[in-house]
Formats: C-alpha cells, sequence, structure tokens
C-alpha cells in the first residue's frame, strides 16, 4: 500500500436515464424496427445489460433514407445557410448544456475513462458543431466556387472508439453543407448516438434531416449500398473499408473513407524527453490505444534509446488501469471480447516472434474486457506486430539512427494515417513532416484535435479529410 | 558532501545540454495531474500531510517579535479546537527575528526557516551575504532560505552562481540549505530546470521555486520541472534533494495538487516533510477548514480558525 | 399590488416608470461624462427620450486606454474562444428582442414589424460574425510555395485597437455591423454612437456587460461626432478607424488626422445595412505575417 493512495473517485451514473429498450431515430421520431430485431449493448468494464437496442433491417434503412430524401427536398435545401447555422448552434449549445450527462453515457457504454469522455470526446463534440455551425451560411467563402451545393442524401457508418464525437465528425460538416443524413452507430456503442437523436429533438431539428439506425455490419451494408443516398461516409477498419469502395465503384456515389493506421512516433536524441514520454504514453495508450491515428510504433533513436526507455517504464507504472467511472482512471475497458482476443492473439504473436514483452504491474478487475498497458521491444519491421494495427494498448518499439533511416521505417507501411516527431530542432520537423507519408503529423504533441484541423489518411488509411475548409469537400458536389 | 570544481565552460556546456523542456507539453502535463480527484480517505491523508509540510512564513517589513511569537504559536498548535492537528514542518521569518522564532519553537520540533543572502532582491556583495548567512545561523536558525543571483545566471555566469552556493553552503554549518531560485525571473523552464541542475551539483539540500515577492511565484509546471530535476540527479548522482514550491499557493484545493505532482513525477519517497515543503500563510486555515468539514460534515466559516 | 392611485375624477393613474439613466460603457463599467455633461436625445417626433452623456475627449481618452488594455487577453484568447463570446451575445440580444424593437422603434420611426426585423436581423448579423473567429485564418491565411527549402505560412492578426464612428441613421443593425467585424478577429473597439440615435448602442452595452464580453474589448461613447471623432482619429494608440458616421468633408480631415500614425481607415459610406456583408472590414483589421523556417535535418 503505497503512501498517498488515491481513493475511490466515482462519478455518479445517476445523471444518466437509460431507458430499458431503443427504437430507431427516423423522421424525427423513435419508432420501432420493422422486424422486430433487436440486440443488447453492454458495459464493458462490467459486462452488465445496459439497455436493448434495435436492429434495423433493410425495410428501416429504406424508410430512413426515405425520411432523409424527404427532409432534404422538401425542408433542409431550401433553408438558407443562415438559418441551418442556427440548428448547428443550437445542437452545439445542447451538448454543452448536457456535457457531462453524454460524457457517462460515453464511459459507460464505450469503456474509455470518465476523464477522457468528460475533458476530450464532449467538448470536442460540441466545438464540431460550432465551428460547422459557423460554416453553413459562408460556404462561397470555403473555396469550392460562389455557390456550392451539397450533394444530398448521405449513408454514415461510425466505429465505437469515439462513438458521439465519431457522430460529430460525419454530422456536423454534412448538416452545414446542406445535406441530410441516416447514419449508423457501431453495434456495441450505440447509447450516445441515441441520446443525439433527443438533443435533435430539443433542438427542434426539422423531421429526417438526422436519422438514426442501429444495428451492425448487415444494417452499415444495407445503408452503404443502398441506391437513394448520395453520399457514403465510413470510419472503421481498412478491409471494411475495402469493401466499401468495390461496392461503390459501379455506383456514383461520392465515398470518403478513415481507416486504419500503425503510426510512428519518432524519437530523436534531442527531444524533451519528459515531454516526449507523455507523448508515447498518449500516443496509444490513450483511449486504450483504440484510436486509429495511435502512435503504435515507437521509432527512437539508438543513440537515447536506454534513457528513453528507462524513462517510459518508469512513467507507465504511475498509469491506472480500472473503473471508467472512476475519475482517476487513465487505462478503461476495452470495448468487447472479440477486440479483446484479438489484441490477446497479436501479443501473443509478438512474443512468438521474438520481441520482448513488458507491462507495469496491473490488477486486472475479474468481470469486463481489461488488457494492461503493454510495451515490446526488440521489434524490428519484418515483425507483424510493427505491420498490423492492433488496435489496443500495445506498443512496439524500433530504433533508427539517422532522419532519413526514420522516414524510411516510418513510411514503410501500407498505412499512412498519421506521424509524431520529437525534437527541438525546427528545421528538422518541418523536414521530416514535408517527407512523412501521412495525413497527419503531429511534432512534440500527440492526438491533439480539432474541429478546424483537417484530419484523415494517405495509403491504405483511407481518402477524404474531416474538419477545416478542406473537410467541407467531403459533403459538397464539387 | 563537497561539490565537485566545476569550470564556467563545463557548467555551462552540462547545463546547455540538459535536455529542453517543452512548455505546452508540461504545462499539458501539469494540468492534467491537477484534474485528479482526491477523496475521502485520500483527503485526509493529503491534507495532514500538506499540514505537516508547510513552512509557515512571515516576510514582511512591518514584522515584530509579537507577530512572530503569535506564528509561532500557530505552528505548534494551528487547529484552536482540534489537537489531532498535526504541527507544521517549519516557521520561515527574516534572519533577525530568528532569536524570538529559535526561543518560542524550542524543543518543539517545529524548524527554525530564516531567509538569508539579502533576501528578497540578493542584490549586494558575496561578503554581505554570507555575514547575512552566519548571523542567522548564529541566532538559532536550522534551516537557511537563500537566494540565487538571477542577474548573474540570466547573464550566463553559472560560475558565479555556483561559487555563491557553494560559500552559502558553507557558511549554513549544520543548517540545512534551501536555494531559492526565483522561478518567476528566469521565466523559462529551460531555465528553470538548468538552475535547478546548477543549484543541485553547488550542494544545494532543496530547491526553492520563490521568494513569494515576485509574481508569478510557484506554479504547477515549474514545480513539475524541478520534481523531474530532482529525480534524475538523484538517479545520476544518488543523493535525495528536496523542493518546495513557495508563493501563490492559497486553498487546500492548490494544495493537494502538489501532492498529486510529487507522487506522480519525483514518487513518494518525497512525500515527508524532509523533501518537500510549502512555503505559505494562509494555506494553513484552508487546510484546518477542509480537515474540520472532512471530521464534522459541515462546511466551516474564518471565525473558527485563528488569524495570527 | 398596491391599490392604484386614483384620480380627483375617481379614474386610475397611470404607472409611474423607473426611467433609464444612459450613461457611457467604457473598460466593462458604466461611467458618467467625467465632464458631467449631457444631452437631450429625443424621439423620431421630437418628444424627450432621455439625457445621454455627452462624451468628452478625456472620456475618448479613457476608452482608448481601456480597449489597448483589454487587446493582449482578447487577441490571445483562442479563436474558438472568441466565437462563443460573441454566438453569447446573440443568445441574450435574443431575449430582449422586444426591448430592442421598443428602443429602434423609438429612435428611428420605424413601424413595429419593420422594427422587429430590424432586430432580428442585428442578430443574425452577430451570429454570422461569431462563425467567422475560427475560420478567418483559413481564408485569409496561406501557406506559401517559396522556391528554397523552407516552410512559409502567412497568418491574419488583429491590428489593435479600432475606432469605429458608427453610422448615424441605422442605430442599431448599422452600429453592431460595423462593431462586430472587428472584435471577432481580436480587435478591440471604442465606438462613437450615432449622435441623434445613440441609445440602441448604450443597450446593447448592457447586453455585453452581462455576456462573457471581457471588459474593455468594445467601449461604447455617446455624444457629438464633430466634437469626439477628431480626438479618435488623431489618437497616436488608435491603430484603425471607420469613418462610416462621419459626413464627406469632416470625413477627409479626420483621415488626414489618422494619417499621422498611419492608421487603417476604412471609408464604406452608409450602406443598405440588411445586405450580408462580405469580408471588407474584417479584412481591413487585420494584418498579415509571413513566417519562413528553414527544412533540413
Amino acid at each position: 500500500m503505497g503512501k498517498f493512495e488515491y481513493a475511490p473517485a466515482p462519478e455518479s451514473r445517476d445523471i444518466v436515464s437509460l431507458r430499458e429498450s431503443y427504437g430507431l431515430f427516423i423522421g424525427g421520431e423513435f419508432t420501432p424496427g420493422v422486424d422486430g430485431r433487436a440486440f443488447k449493448t453492454i458495459s464493458p468494464a462490467t459486462e452488465e445489460v445496459l439497455a436493448e437496442v434495435t436492429e434495423a433491417g433493410p425495410a428501416d434503412v429504406d424508410r430512413a433514407v426515405s425520411a432523409a430524401r424527404q427532409a432534404y427536398e422538401h425542408t433542409w435545401s431550401r433553408l438558407p445557410g443562415a438559418e441551418r447555422a442556427k440548428y448547428l448552434f443550437r445542437i452545439a449549445r445542447i451538448v454543452q448544456e448536457r456535457a457531462r450527462e453524454l460524457a457517462v453515457l460515453e464511459s459507460l457504454d464505450n469503456g474509455k475513462p470518465i476523464r477522457e469522455s468528460r475533458d476530450v470526446d464532449i467538448p470536442l463534440v460540441a466545438a464540431h458543431f460550432f465551428y460547422h455551425a459557423g460554416w453553413a451560411d459562408k460556404l462561397e467563402y470555403a473555396g469550392y466556387g460562389p455557390v456550392p451545393r451539397p450533394l444530398g442524401v448521405a449513408g454514415q457508418v461510425i466505429p465505437w472508439n469515439f462513438p458521439l464525437l465519431m457522430l460529430a465528425w460525419k454530422i456536423a460538416p454534412a448538416l452545414a453543407c446542406g445535406n441530410t443524413v441516416v447514419l449508423k452507430p457501431a453495434e456495441t456503442t450505440p447509447l450516445t448516438a441515441l441520446a443525439f437523436a433527443e438533443i435533435c429533438q430539443q433542438a427542434d431539428l426539422p423531421p429526417g434531416v438526422v436519422n438514426i439506425v442501429t444495428g451492425a455490419g448487415e444494417t452499415g451494408r444495407a445503408l452503404v449500398t443502398h441506391p437513394g443516398i448520395d453520399k457514403v461516409a465510413f470510419t472503421g477498419s481498412t478491409e471494411v473499408g475495402k469493401e466499401i469502395a468495390r461496392a461503390c465503384a459501379p455506383s456514383r456515389k461520392k465515398l470518403t473513407l478513415e481507416l486504419g493506421g500503425k503510426a510512428a512516433n519518432i524519437v530523436f536524441e534531442d527531444a524533451p524527453v519528459d515531454q516526449a514520454v507523455e507523448g508515447i504514453v498518449n500516443g496509444i495508450f490513450f483511449n486504450q490505444g483504440h484510436v486509429c491515428c495511435a502512435g503504435s510504433r515507437l521509432l527512437v533513436q539508438e543513440s537515447v534509446y536506454a534513457e528513453v526507455l528507462a524513462a517510459l517504464r518508469r512513467r507507465l507504472e504511475t498509469l491506472r488501469l480500472g473503473d471508467p467511472l472512476d475519475k482517476n482512471t487513465d487505462v478503461g475497458a476495452i470495448n468487447s471480447a472479440a477486440q479483446l482476443a484479438k489484441i490477446r492473439e497479436l501479443s501473443d504473436v509478438g512474443e512468438a516472434e521474438g520481441a520482448q514483452r513488458w507491462s507495469p504491474p496491473c490488477e486486472l478487475p475479474v468481470k469486463g474486457f481489461w488488457f494492461p498497458p503493454t510495451v515490446f521491444t526488440g521489434v524490428s519491421q519484418a515483425h507483424r506486430i510493427a505491420r498490423e494495427e492492433i488496435f489496443g494498448p500495445v506498443l512496439s518499439v524500433l530504433t533508427f539512427r539517422t532522419p532519413a533511416e526514420a522516414v524510411e521505417k516510418a513510411n514503410n507501411t501500407p498505412y499512412g494515417l498519421s506521424a509524431g516527431v520529437w525534437t527541438e530542432k525546427g528545421s528538422l520537423i518541418l523536414w521530416m513532416a514535408s517527407r512523412l507519408r501521412a495525413g497527419v503529423v503531429w511534432a512534440n504533441t500527440f492526438n491533439k484535435f480539432d474541429p478546424a484541423s483537417p484530419f484523415g489518411g494517405y495509403k491504405e488509411s483511407g481518402y477524404g479529410r474531416e474538419g477545416g475548409r478542406h473537410g467541407l469537400e467531403a459533403y459538397l458536389d464539387v | 558532501m563537497s561539490a565537485p570544481a566545476q569550470t564556467q565552460a563545463s557548467l555551462r556546456g552540462f547545463l546547455h545540454g540538459l535536455p529542453g523542456v517543452d512548455r505546452v507539453g508540461a504545462e499539458a502535463r501539469a494540468a492534467m495531474l491537477a484534474s485528479r480527484s482526491i477523496k475521502t480517505t485520500a483527503k485526509q491523508w493529503a491534507l495532514d500531510a500538506a499540514i505537516s509540510m508547510i513552512d509557515l512564513t512571515t516576510l514582511e517589513g512591518q514584522d515584530t517579535p509579537g507577530k512572530v511569537r503569535a506564528l509561532c504559536a500557530k505552528a505548534k498548535r494551528p487547529d484552536p479546537a482540534d489537537p489531532t492537528a498535526p504541527m507544521v514542518a517549519a516557521v520561515c521569518v527574516y534572519p533577525d527575528l530568528a532569536h524570538t522564532a529559535a526561543a518560542e519553537l524550542k524543543g518543539s520540533g517545529v524548524h527554525v526557516a530564516s531567509v538569508a543572502t539579502a533576501f528578497p532582491s540578493g542584490r549586494t556583495s558575496l561578503d554581505v551575504k554570507l555575514a547575512d548567512v552566519k548571523y542567522a545561523v548564529a541566532a538559532g536558525a536550522d534551516e537557511v532560505d537563500m537566494v540565487i543571483d538571477r542577474g548573474a545566471f540570466l547573464a550566463g555566469r553559472y560560475q558565479q552562481v555556483f561559487d555563491e552556493i557553494v560559500a552559502v553552503r558553507e557558511a549554513c554549518g549544520g543548517a540545512h540549505l534551501k536555494v531559492i531560485l526565483e522561478t518567476g525571473e528566469l521565466v523559462t523552464l529551460d531555465n528553470v530546470r538548468r538552475a535547478s541542475w546548477l543549484a543541485m551539483l553547488a550542494g544545494a539540500d532543496f530547491i526553492k521555486t520563490s521568494t513569494g515577492k515576485v509574481a508569478p511565484a510557484a506554479t504547477l509546471p515549474v514545480t513539475l520541472v524541478m520534481l523531474e530535476a530532482v529525480r534524475d540527479f538523484r538517479e545520476a548522482h544518488g543523493r535525495q534533494v528536496g523542493v518546495k514550491p513557495a508563493g501563490g499557493i492559497r486553498t487546500a484545493k492548490d494544495a493537494l495538487r502538489y501532492l498529486v505532482l510529487v507522487n506522480e513525477t519525483a514518487g513518494e519517497d518525497w512525500l515527508d516533510p524532509r523533501w518537500f515543503r510549502l512555503g505559505a500563510s494562509s494555506l494553513l486555515n484552508d487546510l484546518l477548514m477542509q480537515r474540520t468539514k472532512m471530521a464534522t460534515g459541515r462546511y466551516s466559516g474564518p471565525d473558527y480558525f485563528t488569524l495570527d | 399590488m398596491s391599490d392604484p392611485a386614483t384620480r380627483s375624477d375617481g379614474a386610475a393613474l397611470a404607472r409611474i416608470a423607473v426611467r433609464k439613466t444612459y450613461k457611457l460603457y467604457i473598460g466593462g463599467v458604466f461611467p458618467r461624462s467625467e465632464s458631467g455633461r449631457s444631452y437631450v436625445v429625443t424621439d423620431h417626433k421630437g418628444g424627450f427620450l432621455a439625457n445621454a452623456a455627452l462624451a468628452s475627449r478625456k472620456d475618448a481618452r479613457d476608452a482608448v486606454a481601456a480597449a489597448r488594455k483589454a487587446f493582449a487577453a482578447w487577441s490571445a484568447a483562442t479563436a474558438y474562444n472568441r466565437g462563443q463570446v460573441l454566438y453569447r451575445v446573440a443568445e441574450l440580444l435574443e431575449g430582449r428582442r422586444a426591448q430592442f424593437a421598443a428602443e429602434v422603434r423609438a429612435a428611428e420611426g420605424l413601424g413595429a414589424r419593420q422594427a422587429e426585423a430590424v432586430v432580428d436581423e442585428t442578430i443574425d448579423r452577430w451570429v454570422w460574425y461569431a462563425g467567422w473567429a475560427d475560420k478567418l485564418a483559413q481564408v485569409r491565411g496561406a501557406a506559401n510555395p517559396v522556391a528554397g527549402p523552407y516552410f512559409n505560412f502567412s497568418l491574419p492578426e488583429p491590428t489593435g485597437v479600432v475606432a469605429v464612428i458608427a453610422p448615424q441613421a441605422s442605430s442599431l443593425l448599422g452600429f453592431v455591423s460595423v462593431v462586430a467585424p472587428a472584435v471577432v478577429s481580436g480587435n478591440t473597439v471604442v465606438a462613437l454612437a450615432s449622435e441623434r440615435f445613440p441609445l440602441p448602442a448604450v443597450s446593447l452595452s448592457e447586453v455585453l456587460a452581462t455576456s462573457d464580453v471581457p471588459g474593455g474589448v468594445i467601449n461604447v461613447l455617446t455624444g457629438r461626432t464633430a466634437e469626439i471623432a477628431p480626438w479618435l482619429a488623431s489618437h497616436m494608440d488608435v491603430n484603425a478607424i471607420d469613418l462610416c458616421g462621419a459626413s464627406g468633408s469632416s470625413a477627409d480631415d479626420l483621415a488626414v488626422a489618422a494619417a499621422e500614425n498611419l492608421k487603417r481607415v476604412v471609408r464604406a459610406g452608409d450602406e443598405d445595412w440588411t445586405l450580408t456583408p462580405g469580408l471588407e472590414r474584417m479584412r481591413a483589421y487585420l494584418e498579415t505575417k509571413t513566417v519562413w523556417h528553414p527544412a533540413g535535418t
């Protein structure tokens, strides 16, 4: 027992009122599914059932697309941008008003620490709506010509790692540009999307502008292949992204994809060491490593390898793993049994391939899905754990000697979502940034997001950008 | 332990070769640690620990023996209604009142800390500064808080700053030496890191943020950098040096944030009045109020605590 | 409710209203003019409305000092923060639609529906500008493809303290349309309200004071244009000036005075304020900073 043990500091669950079951949100109302099929969503920290959620079948997706089309033709596309803007401002404000409730709900359904959902996810959600609200009546200044038009109806499929934030990244720009949407949240994390549906009602958003259809792979497939939509936006695995690209190829639908990554976090010998260590930790253990742009490969300059690793191990010993609703938790639960199995499998592969595995001492709760922060050293490019996305709190450590070698190793991957560069030398930052084949380069920081900052990948990490002026392109007919 | 001989060139090379500090990153880390939620048993422990780490301070031109005696009485018995409240670590005064403090605190276990070396500015000759130290020690101070020559530091005369600290350490005799960096005047976190190492290499027992006479005084990011420095110094040299943030720490909430910082940066070896102090005056009453609230369940008010 | 007073013939007397005192708004507080003067403001029929503060050159001087003091923090705030602060002002204005409609009506003599439309446009104008805060850098900034191993980027920055001689005829919509474009990007403002119709601007100050706009970011003076404008135009610590509310030849004189410290001068005349503005006013108060940095190992 340490001298200064932090006592439990639970955030109360009372602020959330869960329904026993949720319908689909179509045409401004909650409505049962046509087939009556349902599934359960659980808390990954305790495995308790949180609620029953409707599984949307093809007929439901049909209804939703129809509602979105009606709303587009008769209401939304006829509203001046300034009026669309005011709806989005309302939504931003309501998100701020209900911030604590949304954060608790997100942590319950997803497993991420309340500190992260409270301090990162939800504030960014509000910011995305705020930022994009301001574009709705200024599209002529966005660099796409004097009268850029929307595409129509967008079908959007989002992942489970940042449920409400990914929803904001999809819905805010789509609506700002004048489109209507049908969105499918991930099957393990539907609850904040359903709360968002309530927020749309509170904001008096015209019915059908936003529709939420819950379900799993089948529902997603029905949505992205539906002939009635003009635009497909998907964030998820590269594998599924390719399937969608194949399915959309014969059609005229515009497509944007935000897929996986295996980012290199590059630490040079003149890096500000203490901040670099924070950046490494943040890069791979933030959100339990369930981050497409996670810094999952640490590339450390060989001359400072021992020092950086020692500092990293020392720092990892202060990471607190446990109840996501405890305000002092740093590392929460893995989102699902399936994901946990995948992380375990790849970690076992890492050991089998000869890398050395290390975790700080960590007490894992009995119920729920948990994996300790893990570091593999002695990893080389040929190892599977250096090439394949693990999507968990597992760091692979490699070394390099020169900047050119760092660039070469960083780029030597089919992915290209993000990269980190740690050095006090400004010229080196800019030289590296210009050569790294990644859509986002973080220098002396990591995992920073802002609605004004375009985000997206090179190569098999996807195409298209979200955020900023560049992100509007995905939702305009340009 | 005698300080190794250092030349201006080698000192400069070493200090400028230390890893840099990225301010944005350091501030983000400090802010994250400040969001820790310290409740129930943890809070109880931390409040008592914080009280026991206070250097109860009065450093005013208008200080009198009467004022110092009152402060000493409070130091020994901070809460008139609750004898279980721990005593503070030390009382901190100007050298000409060290005698009064020593008399009042004799046998209590509360240390007598005196500022010296022409506190707070340090702008006079080395001879005068050393005489100031000897005067304080002779008057009964068992701890001396010196100021470094910031002018010399900012002008890059590291050897001079080093030599002065070595000389003061010697003049202290058996008294322990806290070296005040005056981080508000050093401004950059790189300077704070360098000054911390310089002081430790020269033999400091404690490094201290501020005189409290210049704003900003103690801040979480500055203290973070100093805690990293003492941690790394012990790793490199095998000697443990203490840290004292001083000035601007007014609420119990602030104090607890500093303890979290120590806990998760240097580690629990530093969570002890021997290695960590809080330079403050009004902080004590807020700690006592929080302590009382935890014991009684009721919010308290200033009438129930003494103003000295 | 107490018994209403009755006249000698038994009829009820109207409740006595508590009338507002209209003061200046400087540094987040409402002082009277240091000169102690006021002037009579009448409604469109010539009836007495109020005694408004008659600002002196010293009030103008104090307002510029307050604006300068507020500039560092306001320009250092994130664009997102400024956008939210401005949006909040719109929220408060929305709550006071009836009050402002009545005030504009009394001042300018508009019909009820017209006055409401003016207030609605004012609120929407404010919202439009609020949404610009975090977009200006993207529309006015650029990474420049220079020939050489350099990273080169240009960023817009606020110029500093902006003096505004507000439109004479459009007492609320026009006022907001000349003040908002300055503050959205981080400038601070000293605005001289319409001489004949100053009251809506003072009521707007109340909204600013109860919102999250820091004191000194927007300062409002009421008084004689001919008396105060020259002091603002010649003030060496004012970085830009909008001469909208100054008439023809006097505007020329003011522009000459402004040249002493090369203020950025906006000379657009009184416009149709109902039209959605372009970027001209926001651009006028932005400096462009271009930074070079080598890219190399």
